[in-house]
């Protein structure tokens, strides 16, 4: 059974529900002078519409959700079967490339670097205290290379990117400028979310590698502010630390976390009303989304990691 | 006059009598709204056709069935003798190449220039064109529309009425053989209207299309208009020249032609 059918019975087996109980509620509101009046039924009888009412209203919202389920779906289908066309849309990939890329780096740089002075200060009195202060640079690599980094520089995307993408398409939607794109003969989700999607793809592990050595330098600095330590020691005493094991399973993450911030961003943008207001909520909602998967896809990739 | 008529055409300034366009029972409803009701319309070789109505009437929809992009719930729709409905996506996109759509907005794209803006389609649907010869077609266009100047400018830095002008020729620089305009001088004081009213008169004699107007402005249908149709409550109210429509005693007709 394919996941469009599971969603669409499903909703056929919620739409016959929401059937019976509006027939139960015409059944109850209809007065009847055969049927005499009793307190007891009566009380009984405005329980069940109520009930009814409830029920209704909750079999809507899971309508809702199985569609919207179901349209997220049919969206990554087609953004995947138009990522293999032919005509793909190669200058426009690389200026989303240099704007995911290039233009988040200041950004990133600052995060990355406070990131790491951040987490040095915070840990070194409690190493101190254990006589352990000669594994704060290995510890503070290995946490900002398996963790901290990719997370901490993912969720900043996610804001940055995720809420660009959005606000850029739901704007395009409510101008009617990707229907300008489609009467031209131009597959919008082939110019548009295909080369987001594989520019945030690809470019998030790149900024998520630059956060780490900016977070690592930022933690040398932290460092020296109460102690002295040397660059090279310091580097040597971090990467002694880091194994393939550490970093493999980290850049791999990255990969989904680039993919799910551009399909989020973009799906939202895509989707969003015809109204001003609704790029707004394109935009904020992109943001929430993509953070809640970002984390969901971290847990999901610790787990896995995990096992091996 | 409440049912739908249709008055003897006058001499309209079209090629021939071929039907580009052929709309026959077109129904399209949004929920519990039904916006088009029973549309049927013949759109002929070389005519400009104004829609008139008020707002909510259904024109605007009328035409994005036309091009596809809202898909009617019944009726037929047959451009340049295809059976839009039943096109798949490659077929469909071949059939858009012939076809400019000026929307109501412009739509042009905010994060390209102008010299962009109009290469961008021209790239896609005239592949085989050289640098050279997709830079003369854009000084061209720009040219017909009186925004040579504009070559380097972004839509944000240009009018409303100069938008709508580096639209149009967006649209006919495909050299398209339908024309769509959907309002194209609303929100356009009245000097500009005239001037775009001018150019879609321009375009049918230089590029030899044939329009649909969508417009509730009566000095525009005047402009371009070789016959016009009246749709109210999403139905074909009154068909016919704009002769008739301004001689008509009908109330709703009159209340368009004060």
């Amino acid at each position: 059974m394919t996941f469009l059918n599971i969603t669409t019975n499903a909703r056929i087996n919620f739409n016959a529900i929401v059937a019976i109980n509006w027939l139960i509620l015409i059944m109850m509101k209809n007065k009847s002078s055969v049927i005499k009046v009793i307190p007891n039924l009566q009380a009984a009888k405005k329980h069940v519409i109520k009930l009814s009412e409830k029920t209704i209203e909750k079999t809507k919202y899971i309508n809702n959700f199985l569609s919207e389920l179901t349209n997220i779906f049919l969206f990554i289908n087609h953004t995947i079967k138009e990522t293999f066309s032919r005509e793909f849309e190669f200058r426009e990939f690389t200026r989303q490339c240099f704007q995911i890329g290039y233009k988040t780096l200041p950004i990133i740089s600052v995060t990355g670097t406070i990131m790491g002075m951040v987490l040095t200060i915070q840990s070194r009195p409690a190493l101190v205290h254990f006589g352990a202060v000669s594994m704060l640079p290995g510890m503070i690599a290995v946490s900002i290379i398996r963790e901290m980094g990719p997370v901490i520089t993912a969720l900043i995307c996610a804001g940055k990117i995720g809420s660009g993408m959005g606000a850029e398409l739901g704007s395009m939607k409510v101008t009617e400028q990707i229907d300008a794109m489609e009467v031209s003969s131009t597959n919008p989700i082939r110019f548009l979310v295909v080369t987001r999607v594989l520019a945030a793809t690809l470019m998030i592990p790149l900024l998520v590698l630059y956060a780490d050595a900016l977070g690592i330098l930022g933690s040398w600095a932290g460092a020296n502010i109460k102690g002295d330590v040397t660059f090279v020691l310091f580097f040597s005493q971090a990467f002694s630390r880091v194994h393939f094991d550490d970093l493999l399973p980290a850049v791999i993450k990255t990969f989904f976390f680039g993919a799910v911030i551009g399909f989020v961003g973009c799906y939202k943008g895509y989707t969003a009303g015809r109204g001003t207001e609704s790029v707004g909520i394109a935009a904020n909602s992109a943001v929430v989304l993509s953070s809640l998967l970002v984390i969901i896809v971290d847990l999901i990739a610790v787990q896995i990691t995990d096992l091996f | 006059m409440n049912a739908t008529q249709t008055v003897t055409t006058s001499s309209a300034k079209t090629n021939s009598d071929n039907l580009v366009i052929e709309i026959h029972n077109l129904r399209k409803e949004f929920g519990e709204q039904e916006v088009l009701k029973n549309v049927s319309l013949q759109l002929k070789d070389g005519e400009n056709l104004v829609v008139l109505g008020k707002s909510g009437s259904g024109k605007s929809v009328l035409i994005q069935c036309i091009i596809r992009l809202i898909d009617p719930d019944e009726g037929t729709i047959s451009v340049l003798g295809k059976n839009v409905s039943a096109l798949n996506s490659t077929d469909l996109g071949e059939l858009r190449k012939k076809i400019g759509f000026l929307f109501q907005s412009g739509a042009l794209y905010d994060s390209m220039s102008v010299k962009q803006n109009l290469e961008f389609p021209l790239q896609r649907i005239k592949k085989h064109l050289n640098q050279k010869e997709i830079d003369e077609k854009v000084n061209e266009v720009l040219e017909n529309v009186g925004l040579s100047h504009a070559l380097h400018k972004f839509p944000s830095q240009l009018s409303g009425g100069m938008r709508k002008r580096i639209s149009l020729a967006r649209t006919i620089i495909v050299d398209p053989m339908i024309m769509l305009y959907d309002e194209p001088t609303t929100g356009l004081d009245p000097v500009t209207s005239d001037g775009i009213s001018s150019l879609i008169n321009d375009v049918q004699k230089k590029y030899k299309t044939s329009s649909i107007i969508i417009t509730h402005d009566i000095e525009c249908a005047r402009a371009t208009a070789n016959r016009v149709i009246m749709i109210n409550d999403g139905e074909v109210y009154l068909e016919g020249n704009l002769e008739e429509f301004e001689k008509s005693t009908d109330t709703l007709i009159k209340s368009f032609f004060k």
